[in-house]
């Protein structure tokens, strides 16, 4: 085809995506550069003051970062494993098949603060209806968002409601795309539903299972509206993810300097680590 | 056997239906109460527990004088944010998806796939990392705390998710659609077009779904990026959430705001059931 054609169609996209980027990107990385606080706000240079502060004077940051992997990396299981269940089961006939396939879906299409929201009041510890039902049967009240443990689990409970849907949306459309004849063939040969599942049904949907593993864990990593309207990062920094954290340093005590310092660290630790989890998922799940 | 697993099966899919639908319930309950029944003990059932009222829901069309919470502007303030972006999104993304999918780019290392990676590897981003330069960019070229500000923004957000979706979809239309039309004598464009374009409807909706349930469902540039010009729904919502919560009105408009998406539910299991979502999403 004609050479020149191609660039008319590529490029009003990526210079319009680039043209909104690179200003942030450039100036993120000065500002990082920079000691720009409430008290100094100005572009000065200080040099990689803020990168040694950062690496040598901040376990808070490195919590919240681990934190924040233990968080994704537990909705991400959870979610696949039971976004895969429920695909699984209104993949073949069952009864009201369409019905459970919109309420399954549902909950990605909600706000996430906003149901968030309607979480704290499902949870608050004394006028909740969890903690009365679970006192009508004698249980202790919890302290589901005032208790450093229970608050991540907590956490972990809203962001399996909020986005199963959106890998069982994944899941079920990959599954829904399957050719017929591995099945056929298998039913032949009078394999058990278990074995199937094994032996063709997972192999086949090893591909589309890393990509959506994928896609919820580059989602998951932004975890930041549930925490803040359910704990605000709390009790004390028990559910403080890194981009929590970041808002904390940049917006609230407006260190911009080292809150751009932070960012930028973020996003390169970020790419690096979403690259090596992609390579090790496909080495695990597709054999040969 | 057979039996204990369909028991099972049902089990499953009933108690994760029942979690499912537990918030709404509480919502829809909680937002016919009153002060009495928010805070004496708890209750559920209407007429039983409690005596409904409306109030909950009178207030949110009252205007704010008038001790009203006035949602119907940020309403549409979201749905204007919402549809442009989504709009500019889809356009934009599908022209490129479609160069992505029928012509190969070289320059110097970078190939097709790594194009497409560009555009979604933005999805990588936390919104924090971006919305402190866009706090001081906008407010430099004075578009601070108004929609256009807005759209700017959530076009970063929505370009990746049109280009992901309309690349995979565009590789599984058949080329030879477009070389046809190229014999029959039309140019690249109108071959685009008048033949790709119409055959690419369902990809287009449902990236088209995607972009509006993303761009909706936004709050941390809007709570960053705007103040008291400009108030999209997800803010004013979590506005009402300080420390003495009027629980009635919060669930009305809670419920309110997450209605309008919930259709689009409907729409993603039909085409989901009739396959044609199994191309688009993959």
């Amino acid at each position: 085809m004609n050479f020149k054609h191609k660039y008319v169609f590529l490029f009003p996209g990526l210079f319009v995506l680039i043209g909104i980027l690179i200003f942030p990107i450039i100036f993120t990385i000065r500002l990082s550069l920079s000691g720009w606080n409430s008290y100094t706000p100005e572009m000065n240079f200080i040099g990689i003051t803020n990168y040694i502060r950062l690496f040598t004077d901040d376990p808070r940051f490195w919590e919240s970062f681990f934190r924040l992997s233990f968080l994704s990396v537990t909705t991400v299981i959870l979610q696949y494993i039971i976004g895969f269940a429920l695909a699984l089961i209104v993949w073949r006939e069952i009864k009201f098949k369409r019905f459970f396939r919109v309420i399954f879906l549902i909950p990605m299409m909600t706000t996430p603060v906003i149901m968030t929201v309607i979480w704290r009041t499902f949870f608050h510890e004394s006028l909740g209806p969890v903690n009365d039902l679970l006192g009508n049967l004698g249980v202790k009240p919890i302290l589901w968002l005032s208790d450093p443990v229970i608050a991540k689990f907590t956490v972990i409970i809203v962001e399996v409601w909020q986005w199963t849907p959106f890998m069982f949306l994944l899941l079920l459309a990959g599954l829904l795309s399957l050719p017929k004849e591995p099945f056929l063939a298998a039913a032949i040969d009078g394999a058990s539903p278990f074995r199937k599942f094994v032996y063709v049904t997972f192999p086949l949907m090893a591909p589309i299972s890393i990509g959506a593993i994928i896609i919820r864990l580059i989602e998951a990593s932004k975890i930041m509206d549930t925490v803040f309207v359910l704990t605000s990062g709390g009790p004390g920094t028990a559910t403080e993810t890194s981009s929590f954290y970041i808002y904390i340093k940049g917006l609230r005590e407006f260190q911009m300097g080292y809150a751009a310092t932070l960012s930028f660290t973020y996003l390169v630790i970020m790419i690096i680590s979403l690259t090596i989890i992609a390579k090790v998922l496909t080495k695990l799940m597709i054999k040969e | 056997m057979e039996k204990l697993y369909k028991f099972l099966k049902y089990t499953f899919i009933i108690l994760w239906t029942v979690f499912i639908v537990a918030p709404f319930l509480w919502a829809i309950s909680t937002s016919f109460k009153d002060f009495q029944s928010v805070n004496s003990k708890v209750t559920y059932i209407p007429w039983l527990d409690f005596e409904p009222t409306l109030e909950g829901w009178r207030v949110l069309i009252k205007s704010p004088a008038r001790g009203g919470v006035d949602i119907v502007e940020p309403y549409f303030n979201s749905l204007f944010v919402t549809c442009t972006a989504s709009l500019i999104s889809i356009v934009l993304g599908t022209l490129a998806a479609y160069a992505l999918s029928r012509f190969t780019f070289k320059a110097g290392f970078v190939r097709n796939n790594d194009i497409t990676f560009f555009f979604i590897s933005q999805r990588i981003m936390p919104p924090i990392v971006l919305s402190i330069p866009f706090f001081i960019f906008l407010s430099t070229i004075g578009l601070l705390d108004s929609l256009i500000g807005l759209v700017v923004v959530y076009i970063v957000l929505l370009m990746p998710i049109a280009v992901w979706i309309m690349v995979d979809f565009f590789n599984r239309v058949p080329k030879e659609l477009d070389e046809t039309a190229l014999i029959d004598g039309c140019n690249p464009y109108q071959a685009f077009y008048k033949v790709v374009l119409p055959n690419s409807i369902p990809g287009l909706i449902v990236a088209g779904m995607f972009c509006i349930i993303f761009g909706w469902i936004d709050f941390f540039f809007a709570f960053i990026l705007t103040f008291t010009e400009v108030q999209l729904l997800p803010v004013k919502v979590v506005a009402l959430n300080s420390s003495i919560t009027p629980w009635w009105s919060l669930s009305a408009s809670a419920l309110i705001s997450v209605a309008p998406l919930i259709i689009v539910a409907f729409v993603v299991e039909r085409y989901l059931s009739k396959g044609n979502l199994s191309g688009a999403l993959k």
